[in-house]
């Protein structure tokens, strides 16, 4: 029980310490967007073909676009405290509102990513760690050395050609198929059906490296002395493996997840590009070059938001892992 | 007419081969000896002996097929263990004969409770239900001593200290009452009082279960304390065994002999002059470690630590003042801030009247010379991607010598520590650890330093090798008239390198004194309690 209250002020405790984290993050956004040349002034100018100066002025004091830029973020600070994100002119809507609306399919394409990328990483380089320098382990090596050396974009196309033109197993773009008014389960089924390959490209590069980092963890744990010990107290191969040596080999590649939940947003743009998957990635692509700077920034919000909370979660994850970890 | 038992253990004619390219062919060669029940055989040699190699492959744990038995056999009660299955040898292992290691942290898994770990040997050799081999733990933890059973069973390693660590080891092998204890230098990496319970607990219950127990060490000091019989190990070959009293006082084999030649007494040496002049002089020293606390109390209650405390020591000059004391006594620390390695936090340390610990960085320079350090790990403490020489000449160069100076003093002090000058083109890996210890001395030398910091100096190293380096650092000392501070937690050197010794405790000079004054009539409990708990106290090694 003790352990349980600890734990919870721990999380408590790192949900206080992101606090200045995401402050920090909105006001260094705020700044760098306001680096870049142009504003949504002149991008909605530029798409009518030509603006007088009077209209542009006129549409800057409409955005507000004209005060100095210390009381535009002070304006924006104020308003993100209440999820106001602001209002996006050039899809006239809240950004909260298409932030949220493409959370979710975001949310689902990392989450699943994850999973498939340490689940199979770590039972692949168990496999290949167990049967050291056999053609398993050749095989499996192999493998995570062709997929960490491919762009994740080729292997999207060569996914869509394949698999969805050539065999027609798959969907080759979107999250489902709104013709056919699915709901409920078949459309649990018809998303997961369009799932399925976005997810695969995006998990294979993670995939490699969880596989290779598993491999190498369970070679070094597997010469500690502590698999001695279990050894000598007549314990099956199976059991040390399975009860010793995969717990402690799990801690780097679970650190290594943690880490590049960060770098997996960056690769959903590309993804999500590839296969028209209705999600962050793609908003922001857009958001970039229209200078949409109010979408921007609560895409890049939310995906800081979403980073930390995964980091945490990852870090309670690890508290439950490896005991040492203080969480008093 | 009755049959004559069998020995417990019986090792006949046991070939270890190594892999080809290694230093020698085999690990252990043409090994004889026997184990009996309730007997204490202890198996004595330097590092690269084959001892331990000996040990694994009594379990059957060589690391095939690298290592592996070549010849010979391993009769356990009878059975031939080299040609036994894998099966029955698993079912020997934990189960009738079992082993305990040296490093307790590195030996138990990390992630898994103490009452896991104890509880897998009786889930794997017996059928017990949960709660009765829940029982069965408990009484093992209580039978090693450990305070609070039940505390001891849902905690994890790195929550016990190093001997509970070693209780629990010691609990978890003895958990199926094995026949033959193997316990390979299992008190090499704990303080001398924990090594000293240890020690005695083993003792106590091999008696009572009438254990053999194959014990692994380079101590003979720990031989002493405990050996019924003794193999004395060279090269991977057996060169004496025989009853513990005649191998100790009257060694035949002329290795055995210079062993224990190397063992420094505890009869403190014969005290010399010293000169009254003070070299250096530590007041009131006090270095703080804080953790926890943080930005709004966020990371729980604040800890604070005082490494030193108000530690005060006078070094006179040409003097050895030795620094004793456990792991976490603060030794190192003062030794590090005495250096300005780190930054005490209050205090002074004068050295010819200058205080020394304000100094800022370019301040301090002209200084640095002055006092020189030798490391303890003389594998760790030499960058592996340098050349020796570069190692040597860095320091002199660094405080504005030209290079060809640098390198002229550096050869000079390779041979002032006994090395060839060819040592100067090669790299640290290509030398063992005594020639390491002395490159590390001659880094530091290469300074002209007038205080020499030694921490631990000799404490990595097998005792022939040690008492040569004490003869090196006692003979540089006296040559280039060197005031030098000796850290050490092992009171044998102290007792044959000091002149004075202070003893510390939880960073506080507890008790300091003239070396045979302190040895002869320590007033401090603590100091006497140090003294009781060396191994072998009450052995002289013979005079030869």
């Amino acid at each position: 029980m003790n352990q349980t209250v600890k734990r919870f002020r721990y999380a408590m405790k790192r949900l206080a310490q992101a606090v200045p984290i995401v402050l920090a993050i909105i006001v260094i956004n705020f700044f760098l967007l306001h680096l870049a040349e142009g504003d949504a002034a002149v991008a909605l100018a530029g798409e009518a073909g030509s603006a007088t100066p009077e209209y542009m002025a006129q549409l800057r004091q409409k955005f507000g676009l004209d005060k100095p830029l210390p009381v535009q973020l002070g304006i924006y600070l104020k308003n993100v405290l209440v999820f106001d994100l602001g209002f996006s002119f050039r899809h006239n809507m809240p950004v909260a509102e298409l932030v949220f609306d493409r959370f979710m399919p975001t949310l689902l394409l990392m989450v699943s990513t994850i999973l498939i990328a340490v689940g199979f990483g770590v039972l692949l380089g168990l496999l290949a760690a167990s049967g050291l320098n056999t053609w398993r382990d050749t095989f499996i090596s192999v493998f995570a050395l062709v997929t960490y050396a491919t762009p994740l974009f080729w292997v999207g196309l060569m996914m869509i050609i394949l698999f969805a033109l050539n065999l027609g197993l798959f969907p080759t773009s979107g999250m489902e198929n709104f013709a056919a008014f699915h709901e409920g389960w078949d459309r649990v089924k018809d998303i997961a059906h369009h799932l399925v390959m976005p997810t695969i490209t995006l998990s294979l590069f993670y995939l490699a490296l969880y596989t290779r980092l598993m491999r190498s963890s369970m070679l070094e744990q597997a010469g500690m002395d502590y698999v001695t010990t279990a050894r000598a107290k007549g314990l099956t191969e199976r059991r040390i493996v399975f009860g010793h040596i995969l717990r402690n080999a799990l801690l780097p590649v679970v650190t290594m997840a943690g880490v590049q939940v960060g770098a997996l947003i960056g690769g959903s743009v590309i993804v999500e590009s590839v296969f028209a998957w209705p999600g962050l990635g793609m908003l922001a692509f857009e958001a970039l070059f229209s200078r949409d700077l109010n979408l921007l920034l609560g895409i890049f919000l939310l995906s800081a938001l979403l980073v930390i909370a995964i980091n945490l979660v990852v870090d309670i994850i690890y508290s439950f892992l490896d005991p040492r970890i203080e969480v008093g | 007419m009755k049959v004559k038992k069998p020995p417990l253990l019986d090792i006949r004619n046991l070939f270890v081969k190594l892999p080809a390219g290694a230093e020698r062919s085999h690990a252990a060669e043409d090994l004889n000896f026997t184990l009996e029940e309730n007997e204490i055989l202890c198996v004595v040699g330097e590092s690269g002996s084959g001892k331990s190699i000996t040990a694994l492959a009594v379990m059957g744990l060589l690391p095939a097929p690298h290592v592996r038995v070549e010849s010979g056999d391993i009769l356990f009660n009878g059975e031939n263990l080299t040609r036994a299955s894998a099966e029955r040898l698993r079912k020997v292992r934990g189960g009738e004969i079992s082993m305990i290691f040296q490093d307790p942290m590195t030996a138990l898994n990390p992630v898994l409770t103490v009452g896991k770990q104890i509880d897998e040997v009786i889930r794997i050799h017996a059928t017990l239900q949960r709660g009765q081999r829940r029982d069965r733990a408990l009484q093992l933890i209580g039978d090693v001593q450990l305070p609070n059973p039940d505390r001891i069973i849902n905690s994890y390693p790195h929550e016990l200290s190093g001997g509970q660590r070693q209780r629990a080891m010691i609990a978890m092998a003895l958990a199926m009452e094995p026949k033959i204890l193997i316990a390979d230098e299992p008190t090499t990496a704990l303080d001398v009082t924990t090594q000293a319970q240890i020690l005695q607990l083993i003792k106590h219950l091999q008696k009572s279960h009438n254990t053999g127990v194959l014990f692994i060490t380079h101590d003979f000091g720990v031989v002493a304390d405990i050996a019924d019989r003794v193999v004395v190990m060279q090269h991977g070959r057996m060169v004496e065994i025989n009853a513990a009293n005649e191998v100790l006082n009257n060694p035949r084999h002329a290795y055995t002999k210079s062993l224990i030649r190397s063992v420094p007494g505890l009869t403190p040496r014969k005290a010399r002059p010293i000169s009254g002049r003070q070299e250096l002089k530590v007041s009131n020293l006090t270095k703080i470690y804080r953790s926890g606390g943080g930005l709004l109390g966020f990371s729980g209650r604040e800890h604070v630590l005082h490494a030193t405390d108000s530690v005060c020591l006078t070094l006179h000059h040409g003097e050895t003042l030795g620094v004793v004391g456990e792991s976490g006594s603060g030794k190192s620390t003062l030794a590090r801030c005495i250096v300005r390695l780190i930054n005490a936090d209050a205090g002074q340390i004068l050295y010819q009247g200058t205080d020394l610990r304000p100094l800022n960085r370019a301040a301090m320079r002209p200084y640095r010379a002055k006092i020189q350090m030798v490391f303890q790990d003389p594998y760790a403490s030499l960058n592996p991607r340098k050349k020796v020489g570069h190692i040597i000449a860095d320091g002199p160069v660094s405080l504005g010598a030209t290079q060809l100076d640098a390198e002229k003093k550096a050869s000079e002090m390779l041979e002032l520590v006994g090395l060839d000058v060819r040592a100067f083109e090669r790299y640290p890996h290509e030398f063992s650890g005594g020639q390491r210890q002395r490159i590390g001395i001659a880094r530091a030398l290469t300074l002209e330093p007038e205080i020499l910091v030694a921490d631990e100096p000799v404490s990595a190293l097998d005792v022939s090798i040690q008492a040569q380096i004490l003869r090196l650092l006692a003979d540089i000392r006296d040559r280039l008239q060197l005031s030098m501070i000796f850290i050490t937690h092992d009171l044998r050197v102290a007792s044959q390198v000091c002149d004075r010794i202070a003893v510390m405790r939880l960073g506080k000079v507890e008790e300091e004194g003239a070396t045979a004054d302190l040895f002869a009539n320590a007033t401090h409990p603590y100091t006497r309690e140090l003294l009781d708990a060396v191994p072998g106290r009450d052995w002289r090694p013979p005079e030869q």
